[in-house]
């Protein structure tokens, strides 16, 4: 079965997301990240969907679904890297995100996890 | 580069929807959609065909390319013989599903493109068509 890789960089874990995705895999990457998240106790989760070129409403709700899940598990989430393209539509389309903490691109992504990790 | 201007594609499987997904943005590329009218239009093609096949049992997507004299559009169909809908104004609305989901497909899907057309009746399945102009 396919799987979207999920690197480990510390205490974070880093999503790519670099495929067309049918919805078996992402249902597969919500399974993948929590079991990984428990694992080594990860306290933050970073998703980069730069190439992706539509998210719709079943992987919105499966990025909202992460993010809600790792809060509970005490990581916390950031999407990072959305095409402006995406982002116009996923309005259009009736889907926020809230309280799914986005950056631009994975740097400020990176600085968000870091920066919400020592506020604790 | 797609020379026919109609054909249909099936929509059986979760992999038929990306296929389906794939084919409409060449087609809307090729034909002089702007980026973000193609990512609304690719992203509509998402849900109608996810739709067509969990609630509809798979059916067909026909695409064409249509031409109004000063505008060129992609008019798509999508094609099922699933149970049809019964109360069509309730799957209009938004957060209503009768699945799983976000109940933002239909009228989602709607506001994402020029023009909407669903026909449906129960026991008759579901015809809706969809136009994005350039």
């Amino acid at each position: 079965m396919d799987h979207i890789p999920i690197l480990r960089m510390g205490d974070f874990l880093l999503v790519t997301i670099q495929v067309d995705m049918h919805d078996q895999l992402a249902m597969t990457l919500q399974d993948d990240l929590s079991t990984k998240i428990s694992e080594i106790s990860a306290k933050g989760v970073l998703i980069d969907i730069s190439a992706l070129d539509i998210v719709d409403s079943f992987i919105g709700r499966m990025i909202g679904m992460i993010s809600g899940l790792s809060r509970i598990m005490d990581a916390q989430t950031v999407v990072v890297g959305m095409q402006p393209a995406v982002a116009i539509t996923l309005v259009e389309l009736g889907l926020t995100l809230s309280g799914v903490s986005t950056a631009l691109d994975v740097e400020r992504g990176m600085r968000l996890l870091r920066e919400s990790v020592q506020s604790q | 580069m797609i020379t026919d201007k109609s054909g249909t594609c099936p929509i059986r499987s979760e992999q038929d929807v990306v296929l389906s997904r794939q084919l409409v943005r060449r087609i809307a590329q090729q034909h002089g959609l702007r980026l973000v009218d193609q990512t609304k239009l690719v992203t509509a093609v998402s849900e109608l065909a996810r739709n067509a096949v969990i609630y509809g049992k798979g059916g067909d997507m026909d695409w064409s390319v249509i031409d109004s004299g000063a505008r060129t559009g992609v008019r798509l169909v999508f094609r099922d013989n699933g149970p049809g809908i019964p109360d069509i104004k309730q799957a209009m609305t938004d957060g209503w599903t009768s699945g799983s989901g976000l109940g933002l497909g239909l009228a989602g899907a709607k506001r994402l493109v020029d023009e909407f057309e669903l026909q449906s009746a129960p026991g008759e399945g579901t015809r809706i068509t969809i136009i994005k102009w350039n």
